[in-house]
């Protein structure tokens, strides 16, 4: 592309034609700070955060938004600009409350960053009156404080925009202006799917899920309960960043050492479980395929997708796998299976996970995820939560050494470890599918059509004489494109797998905050999954049919993938819900 | 957000429903649909309830909170049917100065609603405005076409409870 030239503070870039002031900066290694600003979701310049002089303007300009154009001049830190920023940040922070000590974003809060960065010296200068504002705790999985709100609009364009949901925005206008549903609604009473994209991308400590530490470090103290703890994937990808390590660290090892310190009796890997939903899932794609079954089928991993699929296409659950998802199946064995094995009674055991999700909070209590007649799991945390806990009971994560999970459910296969990331679980299912149908080995195992960040992909592969057409899509603005291809005949797969999130666990709902900074100069997706590939390629089992405690699972208690026991434990079923109403 | 309020009882009728559906049939496929939609519904219901909102969702596809945003932005829209007495209060420069803002509170707290809204069995609904041309009478309100003047607070009870 054609590129053009600008001075920024006395110095010449160039930048390509078509690039806003704030990309040419960049460009030239010139920080200016931005707030609302969110790359391809939110730009619509409304913080004024990002303000910079323009030779010839009449007035400060959005650097944000603003193209650049030959010839310009571009001061960014000047007095004017300095004042200029700093004003707005008071005005923000006399609307804004300010109980720093207390809240769950004190120390990555990008509001307050910026207040310490741009000198902001007495925060209550322009204190008067501040909108009125309740907290909306109706939701299963979060809590909206709005007093905390900067109407930076950043969780409105996630929820709009990239899953297509719109179930937020902005009520009132002017100083009456507000965040939220539609008719004064709770969050809990709208199609909110729980995916907590919104919580992911707000600056400030206006969103955040609803805790749960508390009731887990009160069960972990109670010495009649047997409390066990599952991880997810894509936890071990991100846990690191809340503890100072680079995106795209693996702290799996000090992970496991971390919450053996923090007392739970058993600390096993929801690795293990999702190999067991390939087990059943290929399983379920073959028997399907074979006695003509609804097809596609489409993955049932991620609960928000479900909620989804349930309100928008209710027409279609019929084609979502019947399979439970790997947190569920987990605590479904974990009360039955490893109940019996370690002689225990299923009420006695807490079956905690740690989930990059929000929605797991919300999909742990819905009916028809009680196999042995208790919930077969009683806490979902967050990685944020996990995190929170570790600085809370004290443990120095750095300096952990690193361990491994406990058998028997803490083995997993190379396969499972992907889940996390978009294309895994189709990977991971086409690795046991393909082989369990040709009863040949494979040659290559990895399936690369189905990797990546796009967020829709589609491969086409012949499995024993036969074409079979998959399609993956990730985040659910993506899910329904693809969806509405399939509704109208346009596009034909046999088999789809859909996250909730955009490029899947990993960017998950309950990952750790990135800032918007961050956000809009690096994929954070790609380096978190890329953790995910690595650990497949280190591991010496990298298919779920040859994890020997899955086949020891099999063997001994669940007779086959399908069996009557498998399906009581490891299946569910869907409702049909609408788009106006929870 | 906001509080939530007690909203008067829908009562939209069949024949209602299928204009405001033919109006959405004949609109939605347009670019910038949804005022011109609720503009209809407005004049077709009288207000835009949840339900009526609803149902613009549902034929249009267009997420509830969005109209809803747009309803709550202008001042055009309301989301309050209007009462079987409609009560303004003058909030004119003359009517203030001479204490329309008491009147409009005691409104408010006898009725037990806010400026803007209707009470739960519709019978009154309460408005403010601007100037009705009796400044001589100041402060004034309307209940429908009656006109009061000269009025202060402790006026307010007696007056209502002739539309009782």
């Amino acid at each position: 592309m054609e590129n053009i030239t600008i001075k920024i503070n006395g110095m010449e870039v160039s930048a390509p034609k078509g690039s806003t002031i704030l990309e040419a900066a960049r460009l030239a290694h010139i920080e200016i700070p931005t707030l609302c600003f969110l790359k391809d979701i939110n730009e619509i310049g409304a913080c004024r955060m990002c303000v910079v002089e323009v030779k010839g303007a009449r007035s400060l300009v959005a650097s944000c938004v603003y193209p650049i154009n030959d010839g310009m001049e571009v001061w960014t830190n000047t007095p004017k600009v300095l004042e200029s920023r700093r004003k707005t940040l008071q005005l923000l922070l006399s609307n804004h409350e300010r109980k720093c000590l207390s809240c769950v974003r004190s120390g990555n809060c990008e509001l307050q960053q910026l207040a310490k960065e741009l000198g902001v010296e007495d925060e209550a200068y322009y204190d008067g009156e501040r909108t009125p504002s309740c907290i909306d705790d109706s939701a299963v999985h979060m809590i909206r404080d709005n007093s905390k709100c900067i109407l930076c609009r950043r969780c409105v364009a996630v929820c709009e925009k990239v899953q297509g949901i719109g179930v937020i925005g902005a009520n009132e206008r002017g100083f009456a202006t507000f965040i939220g549903s539609a008719f004064d609604m709770g969050l809990g009473e709208t199609s909110c799917v729980s995916c907590g994209q919104c919580i992911a991308v707000c600056p400030t400590g206006a969103l955040q899920e609803k805790s749960q530490i508390d009731e887990v470090l009160a069960a972990i103290a109670d010495p009649s309960k047997h409390v066990i703890v599952q991880t997810a994937p894509a936890v071990r990808a991100a846990l690191g960043e809340e503890f100072g390590y680079p995106i795209g660290t693996n702290v799996e090892g000090k992970m496991a050492a971390a919450l053996r310190r923090i007392g739970f009796d058993k600390v096993f890997d929801t690795n293990f479980s999702a190999d067991l939903t390939i087990m059943e899932e290929a399983h379920e794609f073959i028997d399907r395929v074979q006695n003509g079954g609804v097809l596609p089928l489409i993955t049932s991993c991620s609960p928000g997708w479900i909620k989804y699929c349930e309100h928008y296409f209710p027409d279609m659950t019929e084609n979502l796998s019947s399979c439970k998802s790997p947190q569920q199946m987990f605590g479904a064995i974990a009360k039955s299976y490893y109940a019996e094995k370690a002689g225990l009674k299923p009420e006695d055991i807490v079956s905690v996970s740690i989930m990059p999700c929000t929605a797991k909070k919300f999909e742990i209590q819905w009916p028809d995820e009680a196999a042995n007649g208790v919930p077969d799991v009683d806490y979902s945390l967050t990685t944020r939560e996990l995190a929170r806990m570790i600085r809370k009971v004290g443990i120095k994560f750095t300096q952990l050494p690193d361990e491994g999970f406990d058998a028997p459910l803490g083995l997993g296969t190379g396969a499972a470890v992907i889940f996390g990331t978009t294309g895994g679980v189709m990977e991971a299912a086409l690795r046991t599918a393909v082989e369990t149908l040709t009863g040949e080995e494979l040659a290559a195992l990895d399936f690369t059509d189905v990797r990546g960040m796009k967020g829709i992909k589609e491969a086409s592969y012949n499995v024993a004489g036969m074409e079979v057409k998959v399609a993956v899509a990730s985040g659910l603005g993506n899910a329904r494109e693809l969806l509405n291809k399939v509704k109208s005949g346009e596009a034909q797969y046999h088999f789809i797998e859909i996250m909730g999130c955009p490029g899947g666990c990993i960017n998950g709902g309950g990952q750790p905050q990135q800032p918007g900074y961050v956000r809009n100069t690096v994929d954070i997706r790609a380096l978190r999954a890329k953790v995910l590939y690595d650990s497949d390629k280190d591991n010496p089992i990298r298919k779920s049919h040859e994890n020997p405690a899955i086949k020891e699972l099999y063997e001994t208690y669940l007779g086959h993938p399908g069996s009557e026991k498998a399906h009581h434990l490891l299946h569910t079923t869907y409702v049909k819900r609408s788009i106006n109403g929870n | 957000m906001a509080c939530k309020k007690d909203r008067v009882p829908f009562n939209g009728t069949p024949e209602q429903e299928a204009q405001l559906k033919e109006v959405i049939a004949r609109l939605k496929d347009t670019k910038g649909a949804l005022m011109p939609i609720m503009q209809q519904a407005q004049e077709i219901y009288g207000y835009l309830p949840l339900e009526v909102q609803t149902m613009i969702s549902d034929e249009t596809g267009i997420p509830l909170e969005k109209i809803y945003g747009v309803a709550t932005f202008y001042s055009q829209f309301s989301l309050q049917p209007k009462g079987q007495y409609q009560i303004s209060v003058c909030l004119g420069t003359a009517c203030y100065v001479k204490g329309s803002g008491g009147i409009l509170s005691k409104l408010e707290e006898v009725l037990g609603i806010s400026n803007g809204e209707c009470t739960p069995d519709g019978r009154f609904s309460l408005d403010s405005c601007r100037c009705v041309g009796a400044c001589g009478l100041a402060p004034v309100m309307m209940i429908n076409d009656e006109v009061y003047g000269r009025l202060t607070p402790d006026d307010i009870p007696g007056i209502l409870a002739k539309y009782k």
